[in-house]
């Protein structure tokens, strides 16, 4: 029984990471109706930073908490420039281009991130200094660290807090409008370049945070995390319904929940002939079911077709 | 009409003279690997091609495609290499491995018909990893792919029992293996080359752009969407089923490693930069992104020491930072390719113009 | 090489040896520039170009950079030695390539190389390159050694221009299962592999030694090569409660992993073969690191005569630690010019003929080849990981008395042409006979 818990919150925790980065997919999907393919490099951009920081002061006298906090606040301004830098060169040109356009963009944008990431940073992997506490708690007979409860905590608290922001605020009165028509939007007196970019602000210093909460909790980071970690957080996305914000928190938990429960016990319920090895199958697997029964994702809306 | 025609025939003739003579000018000019390159680049086009029907003719985007790659890459594994005793002509193996490609291709296009846009995409994705991992995985309990350790001393291609890996000498002239695999994957290009082109302009041609253009419309009109989608997935699989065995004969080794994600963005960003659905510029994208990074290669270390006397970037790190930026800039600029269909020309610009 | 039957080997072998005689005449030599006449005083030079190919790009990009300048190494000691070879003064080039480890890559990378005239290849780093484009070296007559690609199926092919200079995966996977069994007595064994040819490779051939010493395997689990997270497989292995977890795979993964056993409060240590034997471990791991077991192919660098001076001169040349398999491509490379040496020729047919003979002090082991042209007898030293720094354990296998008979010779600084220059007379005679009675030995 405490191998079961402890297996929830495994998924848990990996399903709290991929809502973190999910969450910038969706608030951009939400309302520019693009798939930012780049925000996974803008995830490692982000850790890669914070790691840096943190490196630098990792021998100060300063609590590790204030030092990875510290190392937060510096990746954040850097990766919203780089969002809102990317936005302005590679997709807002594009936008009334047809929707492949943009994605090939992402797709480039992407590979010099990584390579500038990899100039700049070197080949090697990064390692997190051993700073925060490696206290947790045992729930029964289960193991959580304080970290990870921060990652689930975290991606609760913001996901309420974008919750909050997009419908209660001016801003996201706006963000919704562009969403609905930005044409009409614009009409109305809603800048919607502003809106837009600040989507991208928004969604980019989700990725700081979630690539040092990333980089803290696994202790490593390098050039190469953003790809898979984005690919992931992707299909949370869509799983949930992409564009749906509590559907993004959704879809990442669920999709924790299947590959830590999928590679915890499908092989003795298959007498070994499936195991670990299919852990990504699982998840895929899953997406594919979902969306062909249910094609806009667990919570997506039913959209008319703008493609 | 008559000169017109002998015109066109002269052309012809012309450039197949030039198309037979290549490797033998870029063999001895530039030297072997480039022929190899060269036959990198065709197989790359016959996938490009082939997702060109899916994505280009169609519209569906597929980011997976480079799965059924491997099933024909696997196919011709299986059957013509010690690994289960077996060694089947590649006449009998290619067109079974195209196939059993279309076969997948209807396995992927049936749950999805209903998919579009974004969605498709990411369900292609992932069609493309299971399949993948299961090749990577299936050598326990049962072993079928060899796992990870790849599948080697896979039998040459052998045409009439002549075997392409070695050099032959036909009156005196010497075709090395890299050369006689050059015209093998040439006559296989021009054949897909023809098949696409007499598909552009049937009936199903006709109805996939209607699809593509607007799904609804085209059902109003008597399209069985069901159907001619699931043709599209499963003649653009094919395809990538027949290069998929070539790969595996020209290699004599497959392994999992060969057909992961990255490979699939490369054939869709040939079909895109290149111009979807016209078929000349996707032969173009083809060739252009499979040799531009060597070009890249050989021509980056000269230049930057020549520049700045010393190698500031790898050429590797170059290589990959221009492909990206090359990426961005052709569809920043030219967005409906670099040679655009003409039709497709216009509706961006109708586009540009709302 | 444990199962290959006595006649089959004789066979081999001695067939080797006719192809190894009679391959000198048949190709036409390829560059005349090879074959200098003797020289008069103004010894004209010679550029001998030897190539090596590994990932430049890509999550193994740190690995290959660092086997490109392990070769790097070898070969401008060699320059600076200003080696006269065939009667002319040779000055080494070394042709890095990227190969991505992809394998078709792989084969074009060759390519390049076979039409770059190359009179050697060391490398690929990873098997999946390296066994395609080792059918492109073998037509071409071309010799190649591996430092890295582990794969058994590599030199199984039966290219006579194909060596290695490390033990391959079912050497080492068997000598750890042994050792987990008998000496770390371990009865419960957990297995994880990350689904590559490496790692599963090693994986399955400890798999099979340590249930043939008696253990227990309580749990068979699989990750990727590009993971981060193993709560899920490892809450499973902890549910077994096994004695030892074995890891076939990489550092990047076996360093988070070992943080991530301790997190779940797992007691059990992890042992795994060379992709986990790096000081990166140590970074990566933290204080987790303390007490897992790792394997190493040949002698630890700090026995070894040269080990600790190619250890200086490599950090004082690219200011950078070593990453991992660097002195095994310092070794294959000086392998290549060692036998060139003996041949006194560059020329590929000529000196290929040398290297089954070959018997060069490395950094890392005493080289020699078996009748496959993988390394005899590979030494396997294993090390436990004591307050941030691998401790040696012991080293099995390895008959030859290498670290004994150079370590006679003092200080000696990295490669000098002495040992071998005087090793080599030896050879030739004792080779032919020496070749056929190998595989007896090795039963």
């Amino acid at each position: 029984m405490d191998t079961f818990i402890q297996q929830i919150i495994n998924g848990l925790v990996l399903g709290s990471i991929y809502a973190l980065v999910a969450l910038g997919y969706t608030m951009v999907y939400g309302i520019l109706g693009l798939i930012n393919f780049a925000h996974g490099e803008v995830v490692m951009i982000g850790a890669l930073t914070a790691l840096t920081v943190i490196k630098l002061l990792a021998n100060s006298d300063l609590p590790g908490t204030l030092v990875v906090l510290i190392g937060l606040l510096a990746a954040v301004p850097v990766c919203m420039a780089l969002g809102f830098a990317i936005e302005r060169i590679a997709y807002r040109p594009l936008r009334l281009a047809p929707r492949l356009a943009p994605l090939i963009t992402a797709i480039g944008v992407s590979i010099v991130l990584q390579q500038l990431a990899m100039i700049f940073w070197g080949r090697n992997y990064h390692a997190f200094p051993p700073i925060l506490p490696t206290s947790g708690r045992d729930i029964g007979g289960a193991h959580i660290t304080d970290v990870q409860i921060v990652i689930v905590l975290l991606a609760v608290a913001i996901m309420a807090g974008l919750m909050l922001l997009v419908n209660r605020t001016r801003l996201g009165r706006a963000m919704r409008a562009t969403a609905e028509n930005p044409q009409i939007a614009g009409l109305m007196g809603v800048n919607i370049n502003v809106i837009i970019s600040a989507t991208f602000l928004i969604g980019s210093a989700l990725a700081a945070v979630a690539g040092t909460m990333v980089s803290a909790n696994y202790a490593i980071a390098h050039y190469h995390m953003g790809f898979i970690l984005g690919l992931k957080a992707f299909t949370a996305a869509v799983l949930g319904g992409i564009g749906n914000l509590p559907g993004a928190m959704l879809g990442g938990v669920l999709l924790g929940l299947i590959e830590s429960l999928g590679a915890g016990y499908i092989g003795d319920l298959t007498g070994g002939f499936l195991g670990s090895h299919y852990q990504d199958v699982f998840a895929f697997f899953v997406l594919i079911l979902v969306l062909v029964f249910r094609p806009s994702g667990l919570m997506g809306e039913k959209v008319a077709e703008r493609a | 009409m008559i000169t017109d025609r002998r015109k066109a025939l002269m052309g012809m003739v012309l450039i197949g003279v030039a198309l037979a003579l290549l490797p033998f000018l870029v063999g001895k000019g530039l030297g072997n690997s480039w022929v190899r390159v060269l036959d990198f680049a065709l197989l790359y086009v016959m996938l490009a091609l082939g997702l060109n029907i899916v994505v280009g003719f169609a519209g569906l985007l597929d980011l997976g495609y480079i799965a059924f790659y491997a099933v024909g890459a696997y196919l011709y594994a299986l059957l013509a290499s010690p690994h289960f005793g077996l060694h089947w002509p590649v006449w009998a193996v290619l067109p079974l491995g195209a196939l059993v490609a279309g076969l997948f291709g209807v396995l992927l296009g049936a749950p999805t018909l209903r998919l579009r846009g974004d969605y498709l995409a990411i369900v292609t994705l992932g069609f493309g990893e299971i399949v993948r991992i299961f090749i990577n995985n299936l050598n326990a309990p049962v072993n079928i792919t060899n796992g990870p350790q790849g599948i080697s001393q896979i039998d040459p291609v052998r045409i009439a029992g002549v075997p392409l890996s070695k050099t032959l000498e036909v009156f005196g002239i010497g075709f090395p293996s890299v050369y006689l695999y050059y015209y093998l994957f040439l006559a296989l290009t021009l054949l897909i080359v023809f098949v696409s082109i007499r598909l552009e302009d049937s009936r199903i041609g006709r109805a996939w752009v209607a699809i593509r253009e607007d799904e609804i419309a085209a059902k109003a009109c008597g399209i069985d969407t069901r159907n001619v989608k699931l043709l599209a997935f499963a003649m653009g699989a094919t395809f990538g089923g027949v290069a998929g065995g070539l790969f595996a004969g020209f290699q004599e080794f497959v392994s999992p490693e060969s057909f992961g994600l990255m490979e699939s963005i490369m054939v869709l960003c040939m079909v895109v930069l290149g111009g979807m659905g016209h078929i000349p510029g996707v032969i173009l994208g083809g060739l252009l992104l499979a040799i531009l990074p060597e070009a890249l290669r050989h021509g980056a270390v000269p230049m930057q020491q020549a520049a700045f006397g010393r190698v500031l970037l790898d050429p590797e790190s170059l290589r990959m930072l221009l492909f990206g930026l090359a990426l961005i800039a052709v569809m920043l600029y030219r967005p409906a390719g670099l040679w655009p269909e003409a039709r497709r020309k216009r509706e961006f610009l109708a586009e540009k113009a709302k | 090489m444990r199962f290959t039957a006595k006649t089959t080997s004789l066979a081999v072998a001695s067939a080797l040896i006719v192809f190894g005689c009679g391959k000198e005449a048949p190709p036409p030599p390829p560059p005349p520039k090879a074959e200098q006449p003797p020289a008069p005083p103004p010894k004209p030079t010679l550029t001998v170009k030897i190539g090596h190919s590994s990932p430049l790009t890509g999550p193994q990009a740190h690995l290959g950079k660092d086997n490109e300048n392990g070769a790097r190494l070898a070969i401008e000691e060699a320059n600076a030695k200003k080696l006269g070879i065939g009667g002319a003064m040779v000055t080494f080039e070394l042709l890095g390539e990227d190969d991505q480890a992809d394998p078709k890559q792989g084969t074009t990378v060759a390519q390049k190389l076979i039409d770059a005239k190359v009179n050697g290849v060391v490398g690929h780093l990873n098997s999946g390159t390296t066994i395609p484009a080792s059918k492109l070296y073998s037509d071409a007559g071309i010799p190649q050694i591996s430092p890295s690609a582990t794969n058994p199926k590599y030199t199984q092919q039966g290219f006579k221009t194909a060596f290695r200079v490390m033990a391959n995966d079912e050497q080492q996977g068997k000598v750890l299962g042994d050792y987990a069994t008998k000496q770390l007595a371990g009865k419960k064994i957990a297995i994880v592999d990350d689904r590559t040819a490496y790692g599963q490779g090693v994986a399955d051939e400890f798999e099979k030694a340590a249930k043939a010493g008696g253990a227990n395997i309580v749990a068979r689990e699989f990750t990727n090569d590009k993971a981060t997270d193993f709560a899920a497989i490892l809450t499973k292995i902890k549910s077994k409660k096994p004695d030892l977890v074995m890891y076939g795979g990489m550092d990047a993964q076996a360093g988070p992993m070992a943080q991530q056993l301790k997190k779940l409060g797992v007691k059990s240590k992890m042992i795994f073969a060379d992709g986990g034997c790096t000081t990166e471990f140590h970074k990566l791991a933290g204080d987790a690191a303390e007490g897992h077991y790792c394997s190493l192919p040949g002698y630890p660098l700090d026995k070894m005569p040269g080990g600790k001076v190619f250890m200086e001169k490599y950090k004082a040349k690219f200011n950078v630690d070593i990453q991992l398999y660097a002195p095994y491509a310092y070794d294959a490379a000086n392998v290549m010019i060692d036998a060139m040496q003996r041949a006194n020729s560059v020329e590929p047919a000529k000196y290929l003929a040398e290297l089954p003979k070959t018997a060069f002090d490395g950094v890392t082991a005493r080289i020699t080849f078996d009748e496959r042209g993988d390394v005899k007898d590979g030494a396997i030293t294993l090390y436990q990981a004591k307050g941030g720094k691998w401790e040696t354990l012991e080293t099995v296998g390895g008959a030859a008395p290498a670290p004994a008979q150079p370590a006679a010779m003092g200080g000696m600084s990295g490669m000098t042409a002495t040992p071998t220059a005087a090793a080599a007379p030896a050879v030739p005679a004792v080779a032919p006979a020496a070749a056929p009675t190998t595989p007896a030995e090795k039963k």
